[in-house]
């Protein structure tokens, strides 16, 4: 037994020996391929890597991905490799007579304790990469993250600034209608900015189901969980717009909530967030302001594309949602209609529950846009104000 | 035939391979309409409608339950005419206890739920540990008062939502701890259950005793107090629930405590009901001479089932009651 | 009784207790399964020709990526490994049949009628089950479709399928061995069944726990998956997936066996390291019940949990390796031949170990981030589940086959079958890789436009290997029917006591146990 244990030893190192010759050619000769800009830039259309990322924490990852994939591909050149040559030199048919070996406890011990030996290898600098990305800790700006279906909020701590971010994907584009945009799907109307080099803490929480947060450039996917708080950082190196998507199945339209982040330089962030909390002072002010009917149709078009089109069709018309055309609670009385708005409705869960998603103004004037879009031609209409008494009087 | 008699095993007895059975296909059949008719009704349930479900999971059951019958009968009359090696008995004995095996991973889940949310998310959610620490930043449940304890005395919901809340909180009784002021330790309904079952326990494995010393008045009689005590046993449990609905508020929807208290206490007791029943089959089967002290499988599976059951009390008892 | 044929009609079917009748009910059930749940990705790759929405809705094409998954794990994969016990472990132990066989009839019957259950919520009010294989919650019960009711039951009764079929496998296997056939000469086919039983009758329990938490959420407001009430929607991850990684395995350890039968046979050479392989399963099964957290590294566990699952994950590489080195080494210095099952059995060897490596790669916590919720993700199951457990099955059955009804299959076909497949396949498969490292999220039914060309091949590649196994239906009922006729031992002195009774196999085999050296 210890005999054939030796036999075998030898001649698999043997083996080894030759195969380890071939990738290192292999190798070479992609490499001086490589070099030419015209096989690079191809790879780079199609896509073929992980990316390498604008972080520190991407750049880990990327190279420890690298790491482990080089490992993998070597033990599958050595262990393919020994079978091809079996399957080459010993077939029937040019003669091969069998041998008799069926165990050695040596060459068994070396196959357990070597692979054994190489994940330890691994596991070092992935627990090293993984007890960074863990500490969260000393952050100079916190964003809240809520995942809604299907949409993504920012909230900025401490700031008071907040905001929805939906694609702006035209329906269209997506059937065929229209050419596609070179952003495809990963557009959104207001991208989440931070500024570069500081250290972003990530508050990541959802409304309704289940989402995650993903943007590949920076590395950071953290699962959104209803009622519990997972948190993420960054610092991200180098200003520019980075496009993720949401990465947990999360209902109909989980293809179609994107995510943009924008890294500016800080003095533009500081701009950018300085311009935010005006936006905010403003929309305050607005909120007591009465405004024409042709306003609250107008913005409350825009609403209703951004919000409500994905469940109650372009027109109305009903989908995942009911028809809003000549129905119930759109031609019904319109306190009941601000209910359905401000709470949802009661043992449904699918109809978001606006109530909070959407500012006063808003609300009043996607109801007036409702009960007077599509021949529903109510004629009445509501000012944020109606609203707010609505709320207050609950 | 070629090879397959070409020699026979010294000592081998034959190993009775039944022909040709329709039970599998009507027990199939009974129990896809069962399923069927009783998603249908939860479904109508929901809907607030009412529909046929309820008649189709009826008669779903009872074909179900009429093909079993039959099919035990069978295998008893196949067993008492002798048709049964020892070999084939053993193969009953293996899918008896790989079956309480697989009741021992049911159980498992919901204890590893109540695990989870007594040690893990409870405290996340009341801001407390590694995970909880952003609740107040995030503005999250514990930034509106809540504060978990356990037994929790209210919900994530109530601390948000007040009386508005889907998850009300069972409020100051929903511990049936014994230091409950309502209730001391005499009165206390939980202990009396384990000493009851763990009696049974004791109780069945007299009856054991007696049947393999071949005493039958023995093994009828202390068979017979054992489903008597498991009905005592299922009796205060009905109490035990009617005072959580009634007067402590304590219900399925009170939360995490009300869910994993009721989960595990009621399929617990559908397990012991189970057990009774079996039992209780087994005690009717001695009144007509069934069992020897030699082959009495049915009885030892139904009283190994019931020592399971047991276990999952004891078990119980210390994790829902005591800790 | 005893050397009675089948009966006749009808009724031959519905109420047999005969094992071999049973094992190829399980056979064809899961081969219809297989096309079933193959036309749903075929749905799938259709849509995903291009980018933009055009066949079906995202609504529709989330219940196809469900019921694929579903339908491909629990109707096709599932039961043709049990159907495959059901035909070769009494004849491999010498057993006259299986343990409890009326039992035995009745897993199987369940399963016609909870696939048939499964099937029909596709058809109802407000769709199918959409909310993936996986079906977390809360999407699964409080945003679920009341179908989810009866999706719901049909695991319930597919679990308790599950269970009678394993404690049955266990209770023939400890119990009903032909005297002499001692634990350590069992073949290895015989042993992993052994351990996936075990696996089976441990987890299943588990999963009908989870599905009962869904009801009991949805239809009586317990908050097990709620944290307004105090409980988690990540708590059903754990249990979900408590159950789900065993479940991998126990859709790959059969197919270890089934290798280990077929490359001894064809090397002419006895198996390396006999011992070490049963050792290596059940090292599997043992890490495979405390790895289940690598699919949730995502889930924001706490760090030393996730450092946790991350280190058993990777360790499970560790008998994976023995099993492939030995079956490597058993090929070596052996006189090989490439008939049919030997070629689908090199391939598994090769292609399951490039599924493993990219398993090896997601259990790396941190990369995982940048893995997880991609086509990354997809490339690595199905190359384990696709050339892993598909393909040891079309190598058991080209193997057997001749076994069950006395023909030889037309090689020449069963070649052409084995290369389509394996081009088919890898043309689909391997550029999912890409496309996942590129960052394309899985379960989307839309795409940016960088993935188009590989989603293209995909696409092709999928079309191309399901209609390679129409052409398998093909040859397998053209050799039933008719063909060259085996030998008893069919192969070159191949090992094992099934080789030794007549082919096709008597209805009843080993009445009385055979003698076992
Ligand atoms: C048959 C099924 C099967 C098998 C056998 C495996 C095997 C493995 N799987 Fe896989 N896996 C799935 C089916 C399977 N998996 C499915 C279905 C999912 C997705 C579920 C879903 O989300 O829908 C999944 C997902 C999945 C994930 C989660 C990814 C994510 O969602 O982010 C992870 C992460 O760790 C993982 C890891 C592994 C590992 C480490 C192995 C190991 O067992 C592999 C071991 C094998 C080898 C490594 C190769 C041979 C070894 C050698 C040649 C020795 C030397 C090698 C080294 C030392 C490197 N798998
Ligand atoms: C054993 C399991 C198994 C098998 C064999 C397969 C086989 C295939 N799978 Fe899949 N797959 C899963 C298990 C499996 N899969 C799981 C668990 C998921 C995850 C689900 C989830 O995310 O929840 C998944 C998800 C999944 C996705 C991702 C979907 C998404 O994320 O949205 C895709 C996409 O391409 C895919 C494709 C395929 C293809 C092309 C095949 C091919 O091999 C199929 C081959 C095709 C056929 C066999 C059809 C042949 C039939 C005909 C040609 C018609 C003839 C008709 C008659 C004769 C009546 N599968
Ligand atoms: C996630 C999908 C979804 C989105 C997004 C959505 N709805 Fe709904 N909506 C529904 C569903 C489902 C119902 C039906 C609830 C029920 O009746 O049980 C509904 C019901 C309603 C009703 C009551 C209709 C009636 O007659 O009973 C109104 C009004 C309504 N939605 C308006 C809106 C508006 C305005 C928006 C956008 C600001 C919106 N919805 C966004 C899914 C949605
Ligand atoms: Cu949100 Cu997917
Ligand atoms: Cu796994």
């Amino acid at each position: 037994m210890r005999l054939i244990g030796k036999q075998l030893a030898s001649k698999l190192l043997w083996v080894l020996g030759q195969v380890l010759l071939l990738p290192t050619l292999l190798m070479t000769s992609v490499q001086a391929f490589g070099a030419s800009d015209a096989v690079v830039d191809e790879a780079q259309r199609w896509g073929l890597n992980m990316t390498e990322g604008v972080t520190a924490v991407s750049h880990e990852i990327y190279d420890l991905h690298m790491l482990i994939f080089w490992i993998c591909v070597w033990i599958g050149v050595v262990v393919f490799g020994i079978m091809f040559y079996s399957m080459i030199m010993h077939r029937k048919s040019s003669g091969a007579v069998p041998a008799k070996f069926h165990e050695s406890t040596a060459v068994e011990l070396a196959w357990t304790l070597i692979p054994a030996l190489i994940l330890v290898m691994m596991a070092i600098p992935a627990t090293s990469s993984l007890i960074k990305i863990y500490d969260s800790s000393e952050a100079e700006i916190n964003i809240k993250i809520v995942g809604y279906q299907w949409k993504w909020q920012y909230e900025y701590l401490g700031e008071d600034v907040s905001f929805f971010s939906n694609l702006t994907t035209p329906q269209d584009e997506i059937y065929g209608l229209a050419p596609k945009g070179e952003h495809y799907l990963l557009e959104v109307d207001e991208p989440l900015v931070i500024p570069v080099n500081k250290k972003v803490r990530f508050l990541i929480t959802a409304n309704d189901v289940l989402h995650a947060w993903w943007v590949p450039a920076l590395a950071v996917k953290r699962d959104a969980i209803p009622g519990f708080v997972n948190d993420a950082w960054t610092i991200v190196d180098e200003p520019g717009i980075y496009r993720g998507q949401c990465a947990e199945l999360c209902g109909k339209a989980h293809g179609f909530m994107p995510i943009v982040v924008h890294a500016m330089e800080e003095a533009d962030y500081a701009n950018w967030l300085a311009g935010k909390k005006e936006e905010a002072e403003e929309l305050k002010a607005a909120m007591s302001q009465t405004f024409t009917m042709d306003e609250l149709y107008a913005r409350g078009e825009k609403v209703y594309q951004a919000n409500c089109v994905a469940c109650h069709g372009a027109n109305g018309g009903g989908g995942l949602g009911p028809s809003l055309v000549g129905t119930g609670i759109t031609t019904g009385p319109i306190n009941a209609h601000i209910n359905v708005m401000v709470n949802g409705v009661a043992g449904n869960a699918v109809m978001p529950v606006f109530g909070n998603q959407l500012n006063n103004i808003d609300l009043a004037s996607v109801i007036t846009f409702k009960r007077n879009a599509w021949g529903n031609n109510m004629g009445d209409q509501l000012q944020p104000v109606d609203i707010l008494t609505f709320k207050k009087n609950q | 035939m070629s090879t397959d008699t070409n020699s026979s095993v010294e000592g081998y007895e034959h190993y009775y391979v039944p022909e040709q059975s329709a039970f599998p296909i009507l027990a199939s059949i009974g129990l896809f309409a069962l399923i069927f008719g009783l998603a249908t009704f939860l479904n109508e349930l929901q809907a607030e409608v009412t529909g046929a479900g309820r008649y189709v999971a009826i008669a779903g059951f009872a074909m179900l339950s009429a093909t079993l019958f039959s099919w035990f009968r069978q295998t008893i009359i196949e067993n008492m005419s002798g048709m049964n090696s020892a070999q084939l008995k053993r193969s009953y004995v293996w899918g008896m206890g790989w079956f309480i095996f697989s009741e021992v991973m049911f159980f498992a889940a919901f204890f590893g739920a109540l695990y989870y949310v007594r040690n893990l998310a409870g405290p996340w959610l009341g801001g407390e540990g590694e995970k909880g620490q952003y609740m107040e930043l995030a503005k999250m449940w514990a930034a509106s008062g809540y504060e978990y304890t356990w037994p929790p005395l209210s919900t994530p919901d109530e601390a948000v939502n007040g009386a508005k809340a889907v998850f009300q909180g069972a409020g100051e009784g929903n511990s049936m701890y014994p230091s409950d002021a309502h209730n001391g330790l005499a009165l206390w309904l939980p202990m009396w259950n384990t000493i009851l079952l763990l009696s049974s326990s004791v109780t069945v494995h007299i009856a054991h005793i007696g049947l393999k010393e071949g005493n039958r008045a023995k093994f009828k009689g202390w068979l017979l107090a054992t489903v008597i005590l498991a009905i005592a046993f299922l009796f205060l449990q009905v109490a035990e629930y009617y005072e959580a609905y009634v007067h402590l508020g304590l219900t399925l929807e009170s939360g995490i405590y009300g869910t994993t208290f009721f989960m595990l206490t009621g399929f617990h007791g559908f397990h012991v009901f189970l057990g009774m029943t079996m039992l209780l089959i087994m005690f009717l089967r001695s009144t007509k001479g069934h069992f020897s002290h030699d082959d009495c499988f049915g009885f030892e599976a139904a009283s190994w089932y019931w020592h399971f059951v047991d276990v999952v009390w004891v078990c119980l008892f210390f994790f829902v009651y005591i800790i | 009784m005893g050397d009675h044929g089948p009966a006749k009609g009808f009724g031959r079917w519905l109420f047999t207790t005969n094992h071999k009748d049973i094992g190829s009910m399980y056979l064809w059930f899961s081969f219809a399964m297989f096309l079933m749940g193959g036309v749903f990705a075929l749905v799938i790759r259709a849509e995903l020709f291009q980018p933009g929405l055009q066949l079906v809705e995202p609504e529709f094409f989330n219940q196809m990526t469900t019921m694929h998954g579903l339908v491909m794990v629990f109707g096709a994969v599932m039961p043709a490994f049990v159907g495959l016990a059901n035909w070769m472990i009494p004849m491999m132990v010498g057993a006259p049949d299986m343990a409890l066989p009326r039992m035995n009839n009745w897993s199987f019957w369940i399963l016609p009628f909870a696939f048939t259950l499964l099937a029909s919520t596709l058809l109802m009010e407000g769709g199918g089950p959409n909310f993936g294989w996986t079906f977390y919650a809360p999407l699964s019960t409080t945003y679920a479709p009341p179908s989810v009711t009866y999706f719901i039951f049909a695991v319930h009764i597919m679990g308790a399928s599950s269970i009678m079929g394993s404690i049955n496998i266990i209770a023939t296997i400890l119990n009903m061995r032909a005297p002499g056939m001692t634990l350590m000469k069992m073949p290895l086919f015989v042993w992993t069944w052994l351990i996936t039983a075990y696996l089976l009758i441990a987890v299943m329990p588990v999963l009908a726990g989870c599905v009962t938490m869904m009801l009991m959420d949805i239809h009586f407001g317990t908050s097990f998956f709620s944290a307004a009430g105090g409980g988690d929607p990540v708590l059903f991850q754990h249990v979900f997936w408590f159950f789900g990684h065993p479940e991998v395995y126990i859709m790959i350890l059969p197919a270890f066996g089934i290798v280990s039968a077929i490359i001894p046979t064809f090397a002419r050479k006895p198996l390396f390291g006999y011992a070490s392989m049963v050792y290596a399963t059940a090292s599997i099964a043992f890490l495979s019940f405390i790895v289940w957290a690598h699919h949730m590294f995502t889930v924001g566990m706490p760090i030393a949990g996730e450092l946790f699952f991350m280190y058993a994950t990777m360790l499970i590489a560790v008998p994976t390796g023995v099993k492939v080195f030995n079956w490597v080494s058993t090929m070596f210095r052996g006189s090989m031949t490439f008939e049919t099952p030997m070629l689908f059995a090199i391939a598994f060897v090769i292609l399951f170990t490039i599924g493993g490596f990219s398993g090896l790669m997601l259990s790396i916590a941190p990369a995982d981030f940048q893995y997880h919720d991609t086509y990354f993700v997809v490339a690595h199951f199905h190359y384990v589940l696709v050339p892993g457990a598909v393909f040891s099955i079309f190598a058991a059955v080209y193997y057997w086959l001749p076994k069950w009804c006395g023909n030889m299959y037309d090689e020449r076909l069963g070649k052409a079958h084995f290369w389509l497949s394996f081009v088919g396949l890898n043309l689909t498969f391997f550029p999912m890789h890409f496309v996942g490292l590129a960052g394309m999220p899985r379960r989307i039914p839309d795409y940016a436009l960088q993935f188009a060309d590989f989603n293209q091949i995909a696409s092709m590649g999928a079309f191309l290997f399901g209609f390679s196994q129409v052409f398998f239906l093909f040859i397998v009922i053209k050799t039933i029917r008719g063909g060259e006729k085996a030998t008893d031992a069919v192969w070159d002195n191949p090992e094992g006591l099934e080789w030794t009774v007549a082919s096709p196999a008597p209805y009843h085999t080993f009445t009385t146990p055979p003698p076992v050296k």
